[in-house]
Parts: C-alpha cells; sequence; structure tokens
C-alpha cells in the first residue's frame, strides 16, 4: 500500500494541479471509465506544435486523479508530436509505482483522453 | 461494544465451519484471508469441492441419454440434486425447479418466454429502484421490442421502498411487480407480502429475485407466494454456473420454451416439434450437470449447519459491524439500521475513493467489494457514483469485523495528509 498510496499520488489526489478549464482550448476530450465511474476531461491550449497551457476536470479515484494532475505538470511545453508517442510506461514512469491489471485502467484513463485529444478523435456522445 | 463472550459451542462450531472452506487458511499479501465479498460469491466448502471432483473422477457422462452405467449414475446424481434443493426452498415439486446458469438467466428467461406472450402496448411492469441491474436490463430490452411501460417504486431517504404511491403503481394495468428481496446493496430485506398483496388485488404476477435471501435465511417459496423466485448457486457456497428458477406450475405449463435444443423437445420432424414436460422444456442442450450436483452438495452442507443459524451468525456480524463501523470519522452507511437488513454493509468514506479503500483493504487480506454492485440507478438516487460493500456469510466472525474497522481507520490516515 504504501506503494500504491505514496505522498506525491494522495497529495496529487488532494491538491490536484491545473484543474479546472481553459478559457479558449485548442483541445478538448472527455472521457470515462465505467467500471469504476471514473471521469477525465482533458483541455489544451497548442501554440507551434507545443502544449503551452493544459487544464483537466473530472472526478474518481485517487490513482486516476493523480494521473491527470501529474500529467498536467509534465504535459506543460512538450511537443504534441513528442505527446503523441506518449505510452503506459510514461505514465508508470510519472506515477512511480506499481499497479495491478484492474486499477491500471484508471491509470490510464487521463492518458487516453490525451491521446484521442491529440489524435483529433471525435468526442463519443454522452 | 458490548458482546457477550461467545460459548464454548459457537466457537467451536464456527471452527469447525472454516475449517470445511480451503481457502480461509490462504493468505493475500501476507496476511490471513478476510473475505467480505459474499454478496459478489460465496466461498465453497469441500463437500462441494469433492462433489465436482468425484462427478469428473468417477462418473462423468452426459445427462438423461445414455443407457449404460455413467450416465445413470450421472442422471441419479444431477435429478436427485434437483429433488434436495426444491427441498432446500420448500419447491412443491421438482419439476417446478428450472436449473439456469445464474439468477440473471432465470430473470431473462421468464422476460423471454411469460414476457414475451403476456406483455403488449398499455400493459405496465413494475419493478424498484433498488434493483440490481439483471432486474432492470431484461425488462428495459423487452420493453423496446413488446412496448409496455417499466415503472418503478422509488426509495425513501432511509434506503427502503417508499410504498406511499403503491395504490397508484400497481393499478389494473399491472402484469407482473418484479423485485428483490434483500437489496445487494442497502441491505434491506423488502416486505414481501405486502408486495404481493397489492399485486394479487389486481391480478399481476410476482417475480422475486431472492438471489441475496436464500443463501442467507430460511426460504420457502409457497409461504413468499410469489410466481417466479429465482436465485444463484454461487452466492450460496455452491459452483458457479448454476441458478434456480422456481415457477408455479400452471405458469411454467403454459410458457413458450427458452431456448430451443436437445433434451427439451419429445418429438422433432421437420415440420416442427413438441416441447418436453417440466422442467426439461427449460434446459435446452447439456447442462451444467457437475455444477448441479455440486448445488446439490451446497444445499446438504448448509443444512447440516442449519439455515436459522447461519441467518442468526450474520444478524450478530452485522449489529457488531454496524455499530463499529459507524464510529469511523466520515463513514456514512447506505440503507437502514442493523434490525432492517441482511448480512451486508454497503458504505462511504469521505475523501476515500471506493476503489482506493478496497485496494488498501487488499494490502491487509480483506478483500472487500466497490463500484455500483450492478445497481447504478440506486446509486444515483443517493447521488453517488460507487460504494464500498462488506458482506458476511457464515464462516466471518468479530474478529474479521475488528480488523475491516481497523483497516477503514487506516485507510483514513492514509488519505488524512
Amino acid at each position: 500500500m504504501d506503494q500504491l498510496y505514496r505522498e506525491a499520488i494522495i497529495d496529487h489526489y488532494k491538491h490536484p494541479r491545473h484543474k479546472g478549464h481553459l478559457p479558449d482550448p485548442d483541445i478538448h476530450y472527455h472521457d470515462t471509465n465505467p467500471f469504476c465511474g471514473d471521469e477525465v476531461t482533458i483541455e489544451l491550449k497548442v501554440e507551434d506544435g507545443v502544449v503551452v497551457d493544459a487544464a483537466f476536470d473530472g472526478r474518481g479515484c485517487a490513482i486516476s486523479q493523480a494521473s491527470a494532475s501529474m500529467m498536467m505538470e509534465e504535459i506543460i511545453g512538450m511537443p504534441v508530436e513528442e505527446l503523441r508517442q506518449w505510452t503506459k510506461e510514461d505514465i508508470l514512469d510519472m506515477l512511480g509505482i506499481e499497479i495491478g491489471p484492474v486499477r491500471l485502467k484508471c491509470a490510464l484513463l487521463p492518458l487516453k483522453a490525451l491521446k484521442a485529444g491529440l489524435w483529433g478523435l471525435e468526442e463519443w456522445p454522452e | 461494544m458490548t458482546t457477550q463472550a461467545p460459548s464454548p459451542d459457537f466457537v467451536q462450531k464456527l471452527a469447525e465451519i472454516r475449517a470445511q472452506f480451503p481457502v480461509l487458511e490462504r493468505e493475500v499479501h501476507g496476511k490471513p484471508l478476510i473475505y467480505l465479498d459474499n454478496a459478489a460469491t460465496t466461498q465453497k466448502p469441500l463437500p462441494v469441492i469433492q462433489a465436482l471432483d468425484e462427478y469428473y473422477r468417477r462418473y462423468n457422462a452426459n445427462v438423461h441419454r445414455g443407457v449404460h452405467t455413467l450416465s445413470e449414475e450421472a442422471t441419479a446424481a444431477y435429478e436427485n440434486a434437483r429433488l434436495r434443493i426444491a427441498r432446500f426452498v420448500n419447491a412443491p415439486s421438482p419439476k417446478q425447479v428450472i436449473f439456469t446458469r445464474n439468477a440473471t438467466e432465470s430473470i431473462n428467461l421468464v422476460a423471454h418466454t411469460w414476457g414475451r406472450a403476456n406483455l403488449g402496448p398499455g400493459d405496465e411492469v413494475l419493478i424498484t429502484e433498488m434493483e440490481h441491474h439483471s432486474n432492470i436490463v431484461p425488462w428495459q430490452i423487452l420493453q423496446e421490442q413488446l412496448g409496455f411501460t417499466l415503472r418503478h417504486i422509488p426509495l425513501t431517504s432511509q434506503g427502503t421502498l417508499d410504498l406511499s404511491q403503491l395504490d397508484g403503481l400497481v393499478n389494473q394495468r399491472t402484469k407482473l411487480v418484479s423485485f428483490v428481496h434483500v437489496s445487494n446493496v442497502l441491505g434491506t430485506v423488502n416486505p414481501v407480502a405486502r408486495l404481493v398483496e397489492a399485486a394479487r388485488s389486481v391480478g399481476a404476477k410476482v417475480l422475486i429475485d431472492a438471489a441475496q435471501s436464500v443463501p442467507h435465511m430460511p426460504v420457502d417459496v409457497q409461504a413468499l407466494g410469489a410466481d417466479f423466485v429465482v436465485f444463484s448457486g454461487h452466492k450460496m457456497a455452491g459452483p458457479t454456473g448454476i441458478g434456480v428458477l422456481y415457477g408455479r406450475r400452471e405458469l411454467l405449463e403454459e410458457m413458450p420454451p427458452f431456448l430451443g435444443g436437445g433434451d427439451m423437445i419429445r418429438e422433432v420432424k421437420l415440420s416442427g416439434s413438441r416441447w418436453n414436460a417440466l422442467p426439461y422444456k427449460f434446459e435446452a442442450g447439456t447442462p451444467s450437470i457437475a455444477q448441479g450436483i455440486g448445488l446439490g452438495a451446497a444445499v446438504d452442507y448448509l443444512n447440516q449447519v442449519g439455515v436459522d443459524w447461519i441467518w442468526e451468525h450474520e444478524r450478530t456480524l452485522v449489529r457488531y459491524a454496524y455499530e463499529q463501523m459507524s464510529q469511523v470519522e466520515g463513514l456514512r452507511i447506505l440503507g437502514p439500521g442493523p434490525e432492517e437488513r441482511g448480512g451486508l454493509i454497503a458504505f462511504t468514506l469521505e475523501g476515500v475513493h471506493p476503489h482506493d479503500l478496497a485496494a488498501i483493504l487488499d494490502m491487509d487480506g480483506i478483500a472487500i467489494r466497490a463500484g455500483h454492485h450492478c445497481a447504478q440507478p440506486l446509486h444515483d438516487r443517493y447521488g453517488m457514483v460507487a460504494s464500498a460493500r462488506a458482506s458476511f456469510y457464515l464462516y466471518n466472525t468479530l474478529e474479521e469485523v475488528d480488523k475491516l474497522v481497523a483497516g477503514l481507520e487506516k485507510a483514513v490516515d492514509v488519505f488524512a495528509l
């Protein structure tokens, strides 16, 4: 448990960074995890192929929400092309914890939303 | 809590029960397993495991077909199991015990056969807001095809059925009242007699989802007065893949078959077929033979322990757990007080998502459920996405409740940063 719920995870969960909405986002993507009821919305401002601002909104377990919060800090300033290549491993490195197959869906929900947004997927109508 | 010291007889009996469940010997993350997810599925005692093993080792054969010895032995074991299961719930005849995969399939069977033959535009089916998805979705699917109206009895803020509008909800258009006996989330034991009486007064049929009652309390299907009663084997110490539909004889006789195939026919000609007698009319194809025999062994075992004893033991556990859990800061219990509920408690803990809570408890070897427990409308009603749930069975102990509560306190600490 010390592994799964290390302090940084709890801290990001209780004090999320960049939580909210951007005034005029270039990219907006909302996704859910029906198993947990986790929800994440990602908004990005992109200039010259670089993410210049990012915000997320959502609700759910500590793993999904901390993953989104940490991801916002990571991606600001990064080129879109690089982020499009992000994988599961990048998220697990960022979280710094080991996660079993069931909770992996929680950890990867923000990545799923980010990549769907970056690749221009249309949002699934609610 | 001022629990009286348990009697030596009780301590002895509980130890004997626990010794019959091999899985209780294992450790999870280095801690003894504390299994509190019994509403999802229960553990299996040795007599059930041995019954499956013996069938496969000694007399594995198809039933109702062969003339050879193994097939006769398998048929006898399978049909004897049906007989004991019928007695277990006091069905008038084993012909009225239809084997299905589980309670979900039993409800779907009623929907597809009785429902298709009896429901149409202008008719109403009445369920409740606390139903498991298995007693909502089959009716929604059928509703789209047949055009009847699906209505529900709402919930009170205390987690019981709000019967104040019952007279209007049950009316001349009502053809079926289908409800859960004991809620798998709230634990609420519903007032069966009142609901059956209301349904009868307008000539509506009654289906009772007894998945959370038959395993835990004495259930007499004739005394319930329902037309259909459904339950699952795996929630009552039996194997997965076997469930029961009990039905009133004349209804079962009238109903068209469910699935078509072997075993459910009397005569097949290319121009048409005639159906087999009860219960086989509803059991197409090779059934879950080992699982049926295993469920027979499960009811023998539950009878041996005593279903009254199991119910009383769960009462003790749930009263104690309710009191202890109420003292955890930020913990909110869903549903009514301990005297109006079965042996389970669903709850939320402020600031800790149920999935995180379940993960933290798992590190201490404690298995609980987290999520919407296949009852999303119920969670919507109380403005929640998910909850955590501890559910008890005959092998659980007061010490395990203490460890659960200690685990909850620990979760509060982890998230108190």
